[in-house]
């Protein structure tokens, strides 16, 4: 069981980190004939970058559209970053004095990713703009992450997993030494769920993550009559002429 | 063609509920095999539109950075779901943003990603039909480009990137529509969407300077391919004959006669609109674009000055200095647009919005107004979608905002706004813009004004409202078609630089 769940730990990761270098490189290379930068925009660079921090960090744009899917979204998706950041502490010895830090705060952000969660999900079942719009996929990828948060709360809150093992087996793992894993249900769920994730990452919606650094309507500087914008395959255009 | 109905006021902003299948046949007529092929299109539908339309799709995925990111990014959340004025005005949840974006997403998980290849049902793909082609030309003739769905997307998703790329797709397999297409031949023929030819409109202009001086008893000049004037006005060619659009026009002259600013039209370029960017056809774009650029370099013009037309903006703003030069900036070796550039006076902005220009002129003293002569007006702006959203006036960000409000305050004492959740960058199209001011159209084009026309009523009702002031050509003419429907009167409807003509005074008479 160790042995199989570190080979598709491998594969998925390998699937992850290739699957998403490929998009982000096809995002990189394909060119942006036209300046679209949606208006009022800023004229700056630096500019550029706070309007980024804004909508990565705050979800400036979905907290004007509407505040229950920003309030929910949000949630969901600090606590996620907490809990993520918490669980380095299992990819990392001795733990970085940070990530000590947040451990209480990464726990109850478990709990909070998982309300933010089912109230999305609410969201597409009742509403019914949102139901309209929803491919069976959309909600398997929130029962995923249900399933997941839920699993990893489990073993917190009401069974107990050897976390210290679990521990050694993911240090081994990175150092390609394949050791043994607890086998309770709960932990091999929640591994294999993250599994799942990661290898479906990169051919998924969850492409919107890289996909907003490359949205042209927001990381594109508003200066067109300053300076002459020019791409790829347009300049050829011109040469051609 | 469908009765056509005005939609019941909501009583509070409420998001409708769905009626799915509402505009499922509405659809522009589509361009027949003449006006296809003046444009380079197959002349009808062609045996292997499917594969076409595939690889066109490709091909496009690999030129448009916006539509690769924008095909994956979206996570169906439903931000944009009520943000479009024509599912407002219309409840078919096709007219949702998303759902708009997803006829296309479909095929691209279908044709060009792994889930859709292999399990299309799960993640929504399908494969691209005959029926899947009418469809899209029906709903992506139901999108006005307007932007207003990309301010609220969390990942700046932007439908009339999509929309431009499906008419795009769909003109390649021989699916053009036929108002675009027809105004675009037209334009590269002549030089206007109207077709009027050069004599035509120098006597148009001529008659105008009759008026203007049994008016005001001044020789104000609207003067015709003069050489070495300082200013080429580049304007939407229904300023020169549609009301209210010539009020404005006027109003440029006058602003230009006061200021001792030389100017000329262009014949040869006598069009500011640019049907290009509705059909989503950079070519098309680029080349009714190089007109400009053209009758620039003739004229030997040092300045371009733009008038009242939305999406024209956005082009001349956005895209003329990338499409024809038309700008600063150029780099040392570009010897395209440093030809162009280094004719341009760079102490003003190239090119310069009409309302920049006169706000500018105000600024410096060299205008004088009697603005009682508008008080006749309770005057509302009417932010343009292309304008708000797609472009800028003046050094700041949201000057496109403040320059028009500014030049209606310096010539008229009564203006109000409107519900701010309407104005600005929020402001909702017409419903007639993106290539959509067609009779055929024209059950959609007031469904899609109902949020526009709600607002105003408001306004109207509270605040004694009676003039709606535009910058933007399809604004006008398509106000002025559809506020009947809602029970307002056509003359509400004006131009900023109506309002200009009306209370400029003119030097000479003093």
């Amino acid at each position: 069981m160790s042995i199989l769940l570190a080979i598709l730990f491998y594969l998925a990761t390998l699937f992850f980190v290739v699957g998403l270098l490929s998009r982000i490189t096809t995002y990189a290379r394909t060119p942006a004939p036209l300046k679209i930068p949606t208006t009022p925009a800023p004229t700056t660079q630096g500019g550029v970058v706070l309007r980024m921090v804004r909508e990565v960090v705050l979800f400036e744009s979905l907290f004007k559209a509407n505040l229950w899917i920003w309030s929910l979204g949000w949630l969901f998706h600090t606590s996620l970053a907490l809990v993520i950041m918490r669980h380095l502490r299992y990819f990392t010895d001795p733990v970085w004095g940070w990530v000590a830090l947040i451990q209480p705060f990464g726990l109850y952000a478990g709990i909070t990713m998982l309300l933010g969660l089912c109230g999305l999900w609410a969201r597409r079942i009742f509403v019914e703009r949102i139901r309209y719009i929803s491919t069976p996929s959309d909600h398997l990828w929130l029962v995923l992450l249900i399933a997941i948060a839920s699993s990893g709360l489990m073993m917190q809150f009401v069974t107990h997993t050897d976390v210290v093992s679990v521990k050694s087996f993911f240090i081994g793992l990175m150092g390609f030494n394949i050791g043994q894993l607890p086998t309770d249900a709960p932990l091999l769920l929640h591994l294999l769920l993250v599994i799942a994730l990661l290898a479906l990452f990169p051919i998924s919606k969850l492409l919107h993550a890289p996909g907003i650094f490359f949205s042209p309507t927001r990381n594109q500087t508003d200066n067109p009559r300053e300076k002459r914008h020019m791409s790829g395959w347009a300049k050829k255009m011109e040469s051609e002429n | 063609m469908a009765e056509v109905t005005a939609p019941a006021y909501r009583t509070i902003p409420i998001i409708p509920k769905l009626v799915p299948g509402a505009m499922e046949g509405s659809g522009p007529y589509i361009a027949n095999e003449r006006i296809q092929t003046d444009l380079g299109f197959p002349g009808k539908l062609v045996d292997d539109w499917h594969d076409k339309a595939v690889a066109k799709m490709g091909d496009l995925l690999q030129k448009y950075r916006s539509v690769a990111v924008f095909m994956d990014a979206c996570v169906h959340c439903g931000a944009c779901s009520d943000k479009c004025h024509y599912f407002i005005g219309t409840a078919d949840p096709k007219n949702m943003p998303v759902a708009r974006q997803d006829l296309m997403r479909s095929v691209y998980r279908r044709y060009f990603t792994w889930p859709g290849k292999l399990f299309p049902k799960l993640v929504g793909a399908r494969d691209l039909t005959r029926e899947v082609l009418d469809e899209w030309y029906n709903y992506f003739h139901q999108c006005s480009e307007c932007r207003r769905c990309s301010v609220f997307c969390p990942y700046g998703i932007d439908t009339a990137e999509i929309t431009m790329a499906a008419r795009e797709i769909l003109a390649e397999v021989g699916m053009g529509a036929k108002y675009s297409n027809e105004i675009i031949a037209k334009v590269h023929k002549i030089g206007n969407n109207l077709g009027l030819p050069g004599p035509a409109l120098a006597d148009t202009m001529e008659g105008l300077e009759e008026d203007v001086k049994e008016d005001t008893g001044i020789d104000v000049r609207f003067p015709i391919d003069v050489k070495g004037a300082e200013v080429l006005l580049i304007t939407p060619s229904a300023d020169f004959f549609a009301e209210p659009h010539i009020d404005s026009l006027i109003g440029y002259a006058k602003v230009f006669h006061a200021t001792g600013t030389s100017w000329t039209l262009s014949s040869m370029s006598s069009e500011a609109a640019n049907f290009g960017l509705f059909i989503g056809n950079y070519e098309q774009l680029r080349k009714v674009a190089l007109r400009i650029r053209q009758a620039a370099l003739e004229l030997g013009v040092k300045r371009i000055v733009v008038g009242e037309c939305g999406h024209a903006w956005r082009v001349a703003y956005s895209f003329w200095n990338t499409l024809s030069g038309v700008g600063d900036g150029a780099d040392p070796d570009d010897k395209f647009a440093r030809m162009l550039q280094q004719q341009l006076d760079h102490r003003y902005r190239q090119p310069t919005h009409i309302c920049e220009f006169t706000l500018d002129m105000i600024e410096r003293g060299a205008l004088s107004f009697d603005k009682s002569k508008n008080d006749k007006h309770i005057i509302t702006f009417h932010d343009s979608c292309n304008v708000s959203r797609g472009s800028r006036m003046g050094d700041r960000p949201g000057g496109q905002f403040e320059i028009p409000r500014s030049v209606i305050k310096a010539v008229a004492n009564n203006f109000v706004e409107m519900d701010p959740t309407t104005t600005r960058e929020s402001t909702f199209c017409c419903g007639g813009g993106g290539g959509l001011l067609t009779d055929d159209l024209m059950d959609l084009r007031v469904k899609g004004a109902l949020p526009r026309m709600e607002a105003l009523q408001q306004v109207v009702d509270e605040k004694g409202v009676n003039f709606l002031a535009l910058i933007c050509a399809i604004c006008k003419t398509q106000f002025t078609k559809v506020a009947p429907y809602y029970g307002f009167e056509r003359k509400m409807m004006g131009g900023v630089h109506q309002l200009v003509s009306n209370a400029i005074i003119l030097g000479d008479k003093q």
